[in-house]
């Protein structure tokens, strides 16, 4: 059964402002990854046999994922070369003909990420500090496991200390999950256009298929 | 949802220059909010390309070599003026772009459309010619081939047919895994 409730996540100020319905929802769970069971690979099979070719085509046109693409060119980014991650996910069911099971955390994400549409990503609980939240990042701050400094104005994923991940892109060394994870951060990314519950779906989809 | 990000549908998608009143001085509070409105709305234009650009996108469908990307500016962060009206104008010429070649490429195919019916009406007028389903704009590997019956003998005596293809080749390659 799940358990887990969302909860808001905190947006700069600068950023509530400037991009108005950019939100962060987040979830608790209390469970790591592992290996995929039966069940969980046979579903993905399922979710693999219910998504086709022309859908993959017209999914740019549905309004969360068109949402998404909105929302990456208005920070500076192009979908067509970097995918959002339902489109990710569609180009990758088309190239290997299914959905690949990698572990349960990460078939988790798939399942939730295709049925809702919304952008979701995982962090180990234990290694962040406070809530999550968006934010610009500060001159001279970096993102662990990366080179260089961060550009200033650079959008991160953040808890109250440092930041956890690119707000698109990469995740700090250490931050994310591992099969010593015990407890999982999942967090839910909402653009203008994205409905309130459309996130919370994600989240508890995504929460459902973890906690078994 | 969409009409959130829009705030109201326009029949056109008009590129409006910046709208920056002359007598407002850019680095005075009133600047800054002037400045602010001019990158909501250059927001919105860049919203409303992003859907015309992606109906182009399902209308072209099956339809390849059309070039789709745009550039990204650098991110993920909050982009300037500049900046956001460089990927609107980049936008509008990849939507003006995309239009104009699938309005050629549309032309091209309605006019093989018209040779296919004359071809299926009168196949010894189109001998040897062969159309496939991309000529017509249509997915799949179909097509059709205007070809003598009984080979030679059929071109000796002038009898001549439209043959149909059965399509695509089966996939090759592993099975897929039983349920």
């Amino acid at each position: 059964m799940t358990t887990a409730s969302t909860e808001a996540g905190w947006v700069a100020p600068e950023l509530r402002e400037e991009l108005p319905g950019l939100g962060l929802r987040y979830a608790l769970v209390e469970r790591g990854s592992g290996r995929s069971s039966r069940a969980l690979k046979g579903r993905l099979r399922k979710l693999s046999d219910r998504f086709s070719g022309p859908q993959a085509i017209n999914l740019r046109n549905q309004p969360i994922p068109w949402a998404y693409r909105v929302f990456y060119r208005h920070i500076g980014l192009d979908p067509d070369e970097q995918p959002t991650p339902v489109e990710e996910l569609a180009l990758e069911r088309i190239k290997h003909g299914g959905f690949r099971s990698r572990s349960t955390l990460d078939d988790a994400l798939t399942i939730a990420i295709m049925e809702s549409g919304v952008a979701l990503r995982a962090f180990d609980a234990d290694k962040a500090s406070g809530a999550p939240g968006i934010r610009p990042s500060q001159p001279g701050e970096e993102l662990e496991g990366r080179p260089g400094e961060l550009p200033a104005g650079t959008l991160v994923i953040a808890d109250e200390i440092r930041p956890l991940a690119l707000l698109v892109g990469a995740t700090a060394s250490g931050r994310g999950v591992v099969p010593r994870t015990r407890r999982t951060l999942l967090c839910g990314l909402q653009v203008k256009g994205v409905p309130d519950i459309a996130v919370e779906e994600a989240i508890w989809l995504a929460t459902g298929v973890l906690e078994g | 949802m969409a009409e959130q990000l829009l705030d109201s549908e326009p029949a056109e998608v008009a590129l409006e220059p910046a709208r920056t009143p002359l007598e407002v001085e850019f680095g005075t509070e009133a600047g800054a909010l002037v400045e602010r409105r001019v990158r909501e709305d250059l927001r919105a234009q860049i919203a409303r390309l992003e859907l015309r650009l992606s109906q182009v996108f399902a209308t072209a469908f099956p339809r390849e070599g059309i070039e789709w990307r745009v550039g990204a500016i650098g991110g993920p962060r909050v982009l300037g003026v500049e900046e956001l009206e460089r990927v609107r104008d980049a936008l509008a010429y990849r939507l003006s772009e995309a239009q104009s070649e699938l309005a050629r490429r549309v032309d091209v195919e309605e006019a093989n459309r018209g040779v296919l019916e004359l071809m299926i009406a009168e196949p010894e007028r189109y001998r040897w010619v062969r159309i496939s389903n991309e000529d017509v704009g249509e997915p799949g590997c179909r097509h059709w081939h205007s070809r003598p019956r009984w080979g030679v003998l059929g071109m000796l005596l002038n009898w001549w047919r439209v043959k149909v293809s059965s399509g695509c080749p089966l996939a090759t390659g592993l099975r897929p895994p039983s349920p």
